[in-house]
């Protein structure tokens, strides 16, 4: 076995260590400490953030590719799995023939049968996966599962906390009610998935389940990844068409209104078919179709990071026109300090509060991109799993009788929780950090 | 005033030129003419004499930017570049794939575009100036509040959503309309009234925040209240001080979509089956058919920027303290 790494998947623990380091370094700061501390102080905030860190976990579970050795020889298989790959195994080879509601035990559609005496019937064939458990015995387990594994990670929390005198308005017991429901929910899907198709099986007979899991990394991924691409951007010549003015910004603002002007899904679309051709006529730089799936996400994350960095890029610009008037700029700027100390020490500081607003606000817009761009056929892969590929599948089903409401059901669930939440939370953010508002 | 205009116009040339470099860009040196020629013979064996035949019946076969064999002024004007741009700034957007002429496609489809987006547009800010309004009116009770948390999930669900939710709903349970189709004249009524429904509603929760934030901004300021304070009652101070003056942004905010709205909406009208460019666009994305990408992209670039102009002009239309520069 040997950890094979994808370039998303480099990415994003690239992207997740320097946040990291980074908050590690401003937590120091007491005034951030506070604008954290209120904004945690609301419920909902904490719950959403809660919520949005469960999504976050099962997206870097399941950025950690393994390959196998093969049984005969020394040589390592071709395709990868991951760690979340590993936890649903059971799900993954176990595929039915066609579709099947969720905990059906019998096919969705009838089948001709031929039974002993030679006559053909039309019967719902028992489904091949599938064993009838016992629902409550199992339910109870997996409450009692959640209990545990919750109850370890709370007594875990709460000595931590008094160790560093932690002050309790921050509404602790709202998050642990919402960290154990999700465990729970979590564990009794898992435990469940193990007799049945939980959220049922699509048109080859793949579980939903497993396919709504593994989606939520291609969303995850699509959200943060393209903020990773726009900010060095967005942050470079926004700051420098307000700080340096003159033919410098005449520059950066007319390339992001000729940019801007060009319609955004055209030109995602125009460029994503391009990538396309192009990498139709190479195909000799892929290995396997998770390295090419792969590679087209990360070029679609790339085309949405230059396509959208144009919004912030404006507001900073304008932000950092405001700041470079105030005295303390000018005063700085007659001590004689050099200009990009100037920039690191008084203006980025002062515009981290747009930066964290616009990216969280735009996470959730991009999570709802992705569905309609793979809508429209330039989304991510088409083998890749990805909400917006499961919605497009089940939408030409949608006038068989009875419906095959399941796969539309689960993306449905799985995206509006994940936005909603993003964008709660991105109000709570906004509320507190935006100096015209006093909380 | 006219000066400030022919001005705003003369900017605009600029930025379109830019456009053109980038759309150029995109379909020509992105993707080689050999490429395309690669990919649309489509045969393994592609000889580099076919190439050249399908370069030269295209009209690729010149190089893009620096014609070497020319002379003169030729040296530049007789190249790819050139020549493309000149189509594309003369409205001459060539035949498609399947050799239709671009340009009367789309003076076709326009139409039907219109007759979805225009009255979502309408009917939409409507509708989210009254909620705002209201939202206003009843700020702090529990009615905002309510109405707040039902706007953030409105904004949290996507579009797909409605339009799949709207056609199981209204056309496969209840048949009210049909799922989809269109024809022309007012026929076409029963066919846009649940796209533009969709449309409404899928856009209420950004916009209701987004209007009320500004009529809340507006609320506190001196003039609100010295007219409460001559006497006014809420309502008449809504209307009568608040929304003027809180209309001023939100026009100007919303003009510059106006142009747009020609190019229709993607989603709706492939979900809907309505021939307008929305769904003439996705068609040529999906079948790869880059002479008309090329087209839509161009065409949006070009009404979008027109709206930039026309937000410029209706700024100082509406706004007395704009002083023209």
């Amino acid at each position: 076995m040997k950890i094979t790494l994808l370039w998303t998947d480099i990415m994003v623990w690239i992207l997740l260590f320097s946040v990291v380091a980074w908050g590690w370094i401003i937590s120091y700061s007491p005034q951030v400490q506070k604008q954290w501390h209120t904004i945690f102080k609301s419920s909902i905030a904490m719950i959403s953030a809660i919520i949005l860190l469960f999504y976050l976990l099962f997206a870097l579970l399941d950025s950690v590719h393994f390959r196998f050795k093969m049984k005969l020889s020394d040589n390592y298989q071709s395709n990868m799995v991951s760690l979340l790959d590993i936890a649903f195994e059971h799900r993954i080879k176990t595929k039915e023939r066609t579709y099947s509601a969720p905990f059906a035990l019998k096919e969705y559609t009838k089948d001709i049968s031929v039974d002993k005496n030679g006559v053909t019937t039309q019967i719902y064939k028992p489904l091949k996966y599938v064993h009838s458990g016992n629902i409550v015995i199992n339910s109870i387990k997996s409450i009692a599962l959640g209990g545990i594994i919750s109850f370890l990670l709370i007594w875990l929390h709460i000595t931590w906390r008094k160790k560093r005198n932690y002050s309790s308005d921050i509404p602790w017991k709202v998050g642990y009610i919402t960290l154990f429901i999700l465990i729970t929910i979590f564990s009794w899907l898992y435990i469940m998935s193990f007799d049945y198709h939980v959220l049922g099986t699509d048109k080859v007979g793949g579980d939903v389940l497993y396919q709504s899991l593994k989606s939520i990394r291609t969303g995850v991924l699509i959200g943060v990844l393209t903020t990773l691409v726009m900010l060095p951007m967005a942050i470079a010549l926004g700051v420098s068409a307000g700080f340096f003015r003159g033919w410098i910004d005449d520059i950066i603002q007319y390339i992001y209104t000729t940019l801007n002007s060009i319609p955004s899904v055209l030109l995602i679309a125009a460029t994503v078919l391009l990538m396309q051709v192009v990498m139709d006529n190479h195909p000799k730089w892929f290995e396997t179709t998770l390295d090419r799936s792969d590679l087209r996400l990360l070029f679609l994350v790339i085309i949405l990071g230059v396509t959208s960095w144009t919004g912030l890029c404006r507001l900073l610009r304008a932000e950092t026109l405001k700041i470079s008037q105030i005295e303390f700029v000018k005063a700085s700027k007659a001590f004689g300090v050099s200009k990009f100390t100037i920039i690191r020490k008084h203006i980025i500081p002062n515009l981290m509060h747009i930066i964290l607003i616009s990216v969280v606000l735009d996470f959730s817009g991009l999570v709802l991109a992705e569905a309609v761009l793979s809508y429209v056929g330039v989304g991510v892969d088409p083998t890749m799993y990805s909400w917006g590929n499961m919605i497009n599948q089940a939408r030409l089903e949608m006038a068989r009788e009875p419906m095959v409401w399941w796969s539309l059901f689960s993306s449905f669930v799985f995206m509006f929780i994940l936005v909603l939440s993003a964008n709660l939370f991105s109000d709570r953010i906004q509320v507190v950090l935006d100096p015209r508002n006093d909380v | 005033m006219l000066t400030y205009i022919i001005k705003r116009i003369l900017y605009a040339i600029p930025i379109l030129i830019g456009v053109n470099l980038i759309t150029f860009m995109l379909f020509f040196m992105v993707n080689t003419p050999d490429d395309m020629a690669r990919s649309q013979l489509g045969a393994k064996q592609v000889t580099p004499q076919m190439i050249e035949a399908w370069k030269e019946q295209k009209g690729y076969n010149k190089p893009l930017f620096i014609n070497p064999k020319a002379t003169g002024i030729d040296k530049i004007t007789d190249t790819l570049f050139i020549q493309e741009s000149i189509k594309l700034f003369s409205f001459d957007f060539g035949f498609s794939d399947s050799n239709r002429n671009i340009g009367e496609d789309i003076k076709q489809r326009m139409m039907p575009s219109l007759a979805i987006a225009l009255p979502s547009f309408i009917i939409g800010i409507v509708t989210n100036i009254s909620l705002a309004l209201l939202l206003v009116l009843f700020r702090g009770s529990i009615l905002d509040t309510s109405m707040m948390i039902v706007a953030v999930m409105i904004m949290s669900i996507s579009s797909l959503f409605y339009i799949i939710a709207g056609q199981i709903i209204f056309s496969k349970l209840w048949h009210w309309v049909p799922i989809s189709g269109y024809e022309s004249g007012w026929g076409a009524i029963k066919f846009v009234i649940l796209p533009i429904m969709i449309g409404v509603f899928a856009g209420i929760g950004s916009s209701v925040r987004w209007y009320r934030s500004i009529f809340l901004e507006e609320i506190n300021k001196d003039y609100i209240r010295t007219a409460r304070a001559k006497g006014l009652s809420e309502i008449s101070v809504l209307f009568k001080h608040l929304l003027p003056n809180g209309m001023l942004p939100i026009l100007t905010g919303v003009v510059v979509i106006i142009p747009t709205l020609f190019m229709g909406s993607l989603i709706m009208e492939s979900f809907f089956g309505i021939p307008g460019l929305g769904s003439y666009t996705i068609d040529a994305i999906k079948a790869q058919d880059f002479a008309i990408v090329k087209a839509m992209v161009f065409l949006g670039s070009v009404l979008y920027i027109i709206g930039l102009i026309l937000t410029d002009i209706s700024y100082t239309l509406f706004d007395p303290r704009v002083k023209l520069g």
